[in-house]
């Protein structure tokens, strides 16, 4: 199943050589025995700012280093606007990257380390100067031309990190966790200006993050990674709304997954039958299998009603106890554990809270959901 | 064109090469090569002429000579005197040794205990002798050491003596000599493992209900271990092949073997012996140097 | 945190320091002896250090010593940088156990082996190249180097690694080549390194008596062989004046460049801080 995926893509990946401006086909890297890399394939379009997305070790940055240069890959290719990088050293790349600690030469002013670049393409003086004013004044730095990195606050940093990394044009901007270095605070203000400033100049860019907020915040299509595999591609709210297996719906933000198996097929909708469950589960999308196929399905906490009473509703919903109640703020986060023994999570708003009636600890109470919040995983 | 290239960067090394090659022919030029020659000439024979040894293989009508003299080392072997040497300068290495790390330890651990701030200042402070002459630290020792000396006058003049006793030109003024000299590189690797030491492991040992001097044997001793074991060899090693501390302040019997292979140099133009006595020196070191070695590349690649 | 015994550490520490110091302080105190006795003392004079100045075999000893030093000091900076660079930098090549060994071993080798090959190395060498004609400067300064090249290398291998190195990367990615890299990143960033590997080697090398000994020929006694030769013959209140000026440059040297190094870093701290405070606001 996986494999057959991962060549279709690849094989897209060729048809569609002019139309796709980044192109990493089949890319493995193995570290002696270990598997950094297995068969990475992706196509990015031009001016995306497509985000890379998994916990550490998944391989995520080991293919940043490759599209840097850094790294050699064991095999596959990587093409950027038609063109072969596998032979060209880092230094001759056009691809540049803003690095995780900024990496800004602390011997040089912000105005040296952003010229640094275009000085060793021999660029013309002049040239130079304009060029390094100019993508200043995109990051608001011109003032600061004549400080020393150790002399700019976290912030400011990654605005003249993002500048040297721009000035030369390159065809491919990399983004090495960008925010990690960012105090929590000013992190969020951060990821939309660090956006608009891309997308003046656009340039197309692929970022590194573990943190799936950022992921989604900032970028116009992700891929979320495992294990060196790339499990799902598509935009923020393909991949949250729509999770191809159950990696990627608990990956990204959280869930519930209930088991069962598939006990009546139609094209516009599917029953579901769950153990431990009084009623199926209906579904109001067909999905592709054979009929007692093992299924999980998945129900957003933030889809689901909390209520004392038995909702009207035929099917989709449970009865269980509030077990734990963890306030977070814009909404309270419930745990309702069901007959079975599972716990269930649902989001409730802080609106519905304020009322008197609002379920407490060891209340019973049901949970209940629409037919189309709930998402089929077959795998 | 492409061609030609091709073949020029297989005939040219890599900048890769180029660099490593630089130091390492250098190295291998100047301090590699003479180990081998030292080894080739202990097995030659004294002559009188420039230089004053004869050559291992020679060409004589055709015929190729090669001798090898492997007197140096019988007689290296069945002179008790040499024996006595060898064994000598073990004995006053290892207690030169010993008696750095039981004085060095407890300055390094102060000192790695100490506020922060003066820390450096600590450490600089004994660093500082290190920077001054080395001749000078060990001359400063005859005045002190003396039978008419700056100590016996004090010690006299205290009342606690009434003899000047006898520390100058003998292995006493030797031992002295070497750990004032030695201990800065005692306490250097000591500091460093120190220093870096969790302090929170020894805070969890008292949680844990240990008193402060077991907490001590079982947590920070352990943890210095490689420590100790850098510093000894850093003073052990060269201590073996010492010259000018025993020079200076030893006596007659004081027998070390550095100085011994000088005057066979220096006194009897012997170099073929001489050789042969340096040859035997290194056999000596060639366990702690591996160990050296080893341990300074786990630091190494550690840090 | 665990405060250690005060008593007991001032104590040791005092103690301590005392041995270190105390040899020195008085070497220094009897510099200023009217008598020729160092060890009875007669009333302050400076008359040794007035001796010294018209002292002409000391002064050449002493003018070629710094002559050595400065040749070794450099070349050694030079040599060991790239040895410290490579060792930091270039993981584990062929011959790699060898090149590290080959710089290890000074470190703690007797200094009389050292002296001894190299010595058989320049004879040899004169004998089938014709070069070196005879021992001097050049084999002093070659002799010297070898074990210089060590200190600096190990100094420079251990701050490399310190270094960030997404800087080298950050570098590369922006067009640098290897070579630029080194020269405009790496070596900058390093320098303090540098100056301290070529104040080490300076000074080591100027106080050299043993290996000199051996690769030193007529004509080219430097100032710890003449030291040397005289104080073999007991005490001599003109080598106490001697020591106490290399003594107080010394120290005047290794005192001034810690306190501007710590003066560097406090305020690259300050500036730090205040830019951090400046993003809070």
């Amino acid at each position: 199943m996986m494999n057959e995926r991962m060549n279709s893509q690849a094989l897209a990946a060729t048809q569609n050589e002019r139309a796709d401006f980044v192109q990493v086909i089949d890319v493995v890297k193995n570290f002696g025995e270990h598997v950094a890399l297995n068969s990475v394939s992706l196509t990015i379009k031009k001016n995306e700012l497509f985000a890379l997305l998994g916990s550490s070790g998944c391989g995520k940055s080991t293919l940043l280093r490759i599209l840097a240069g850094f790294e050699t890959a064991t095999s596959g290719k990587i093409l950027v606007d038609g063109e072969d990088l596998s032979r060209i050293p880092p230094y001759r790349r056009p691809v540049n990257m803003m690095f995780q600690s900024y990496a800004l030469f602390p011997h040089m002013t912000v105005e040296d380390n952003v010229a640094f670049g275009l000085k060793q393409e021999g660029v013309p003086k002049n040239e130079i100067k304009e060029r390094v004013a100019d993508v200043l004044e995109l990051v608001q730095m011109k003032k600061f031309a004549r400080r020393k990195p150790h002399q700019l606050s976290g912030g400011q940093q990654q605005r003249v990190a993002l500048a040297r990394s721009l000035v030369k044009r390159p065809k491919l901007l990399l983004l090495d966790e960008p925010m990690s270095a960012l105090d929590k605070k000013i992190r969020q203000k951060t990821q939309l200006e660090l956006v608009n400033i891309i997308e003046k100049v656009d340039v197309t860019c692929i970022m590194v993050t573990h943190d799936q907020e950022e992921a989604m915040t900032m970028a116009t299509r992700l891929a979320v990674m495992s294990d060196g595999e790339v499990i799902q591609v598509g935009t923020p709210n393909q991949v949250y709304e729509y999770p191809n297996c159950r990696f990627t719906a608990e990956f990204i933000g959280s869930t519930n997954l209930l088991d069962g198996v598939v006990v009546e097929d139609e094209p516009d909708h599917v029953f579901v039958e769950c153990p431990g469950l009084d009623q199926r589960l209906h579904i109001n999308h067909g999905i592709t299998g054979p009929l007692g196929m093992e299924v999980s399905v998945s129900i957003r906490p933030e889809r689901v009603r909390v209520t004392r009473e038995k909702p009207e509703q035929k099917y989709n919903y449970a009865h269980g106890v509030v077990k734990d109640l963890a306030y977070m703020g814009s909404y309270t986060l419930y745990h309702v554990q069901l007959a079975n023994g599972k716990i269930f999570l649902a989001n409730l708003s802080s609106l519905v809270l304020a009322s008197d009636d609002a379920p407490s600890y060891d209340d019973e109470v049901y949970v209940s959901w629409g037919a189309s919040s709930q998402v089929v995983l077959t795998s | 064109m492409k061609k030609l290239r091709k073949m020029l960067a297989r005939a040219v090394p890599s900048g890769r090469t180029g660099v490593i090659a630089f130091p390492f022919a250098f190295l291998f030029l100047f301090f590699f090569v003479p180990f081998i020659l030292v080894i080739g000439i202990s097995f030659s024979q004294q002559q009188m002429g420039i230089p004053p040894y004869t050559p291992l293989a020679e060409l004589k009508e055709g015929v190729l000579n090669i001798a090898l003299n492997l007197s140096h080392y019988q007689f290296l072997w069945n002179d008790d005197l040499y024996i006595a040497t060898y064994l000598s300068s073990l004995k006053m290495a290892l207690i030169s040794t010993f008696l750095c790390l039981l004085i060095g330890y407890p300055i390094a651990y102060y000192i790695a205990r100490a506020e922060p701030s003066t820390r450096n200042t600590l450490m600089m402070l004994v660093m500082l002798p290190f920077w001054t002459s080395f001749l000078i630290r060990v001359y400063a020792w005859v005045a002190i050491l003396k039978n008419d000396g700056l100590l016996n006058n004090f010690l006299i003049w205290l009342g606690l003596i009434h003899e000047p006793l006898r520390l100058y030109h003998t292995n006493w003024g030797v031992y002295i000599g070497m750990v004032y000299s030695y201990l800065p590189f005692m306490i250097m690797p000591l500091y460093a493992h120190l220093v870096k030491m969790d302090l929170s492991l020894l805070e969890a040992a008292y949680d844990l209900g240990a008193k402060p001097w077991r907490a001590f044997f079982q947590v920070t001793l352990p943890l210095s271990k490689n420590g100790i074991i850098a510093g000894s060899l850093l003073v052990f090693i060269p201590a073996v092949g010492e010259y000018v501390i025993p020079e200076l302040l030893g006596g007659s019997e004081t027998l070390m073997i550095g100085r011994q292979m000088w005057s066979e140099f220096f006194e009897n133009n012997d170099w073929p012996m001489a050789s042969a006595v340096t040859c035997a020196m290194v056999i000596l070191l060639l366990v702690p140097m591996a160990l050296f070695q080893h341990y300074q590349t786990k630091e190494m690649e550690e840090s | 945190m665990i405060k250690p015994n005060k008593t007991l550490s001032v104590t040791v520490l005092g103690a301590g320091y005392l041995f270190l110091y105390l040899p020195i302080v008085l070497l220094v105190i009897y510099s200023f002896n009217e008598s020729k006795l160092v060890t009875l003392w007669s009333g302050f004079s400076t008359k040794w250090y007035a001796a010294l100045l018209e002292d002409d075999e000391l002064i050449s000893a002493a003018w070629l010593s710094i002559r050595i030093a400065l040749l070794t000091a450099t070349a050694s900076v030079v040599v060991g940088t790239v040895a410290g660079f490579v060792l930091a930098r270039f993981g584990r090549f062929r011959l790699f156990t060898l090149f590290s060994a080959m710089i290890n071993a000074p470190l703690v080798m007797p200094e009389v082996i050292i002296g001894i090959s190299m010595l058989l190395l320049f004879v040899q060498m004169g004998q089938l190249l014709g070069w070196p004609q005879g021992r001097g400067l050049m084999t002093i300064w070659i002799g010297h180097t070898t074990l210089c090249v060590s200190y600096v290398a190990i100094i420079v291998q251990s701050r490399v690694r310190e270094l960030d190195m997404s800087l080298e990367e950050a570098a590369m990615d922006l067009g640098a080549t290897p070579g630029k890299i080194f020269f405009a990143i790496t070596l900058p960033l390093i320098s303090q390194a540098l100056v301290s590997g070529w104040l080490l080697s300076f000074t080591l090398s100027l106080d050299d008596l043993v290996l000199t000994a051996f690769l030193s020929g007529p004509g080219s006694t430097t100032l710890p062989l003449v030291v040397f030769s005289r104080v073999r013959l007991g005490l001599n209140p003109e080598m106490n004046a001697l020591a106490t000026l290399f003594i107080s440059s010394v120290t005047i040297g290794v005192v001034a460049v810690n306190w501007y190094m710590r003066a560097a870093e406090r305020k690259l701290a300050r500036e730090m801080r205040m830019a951090f405070a400046a993003e809070a606001a």
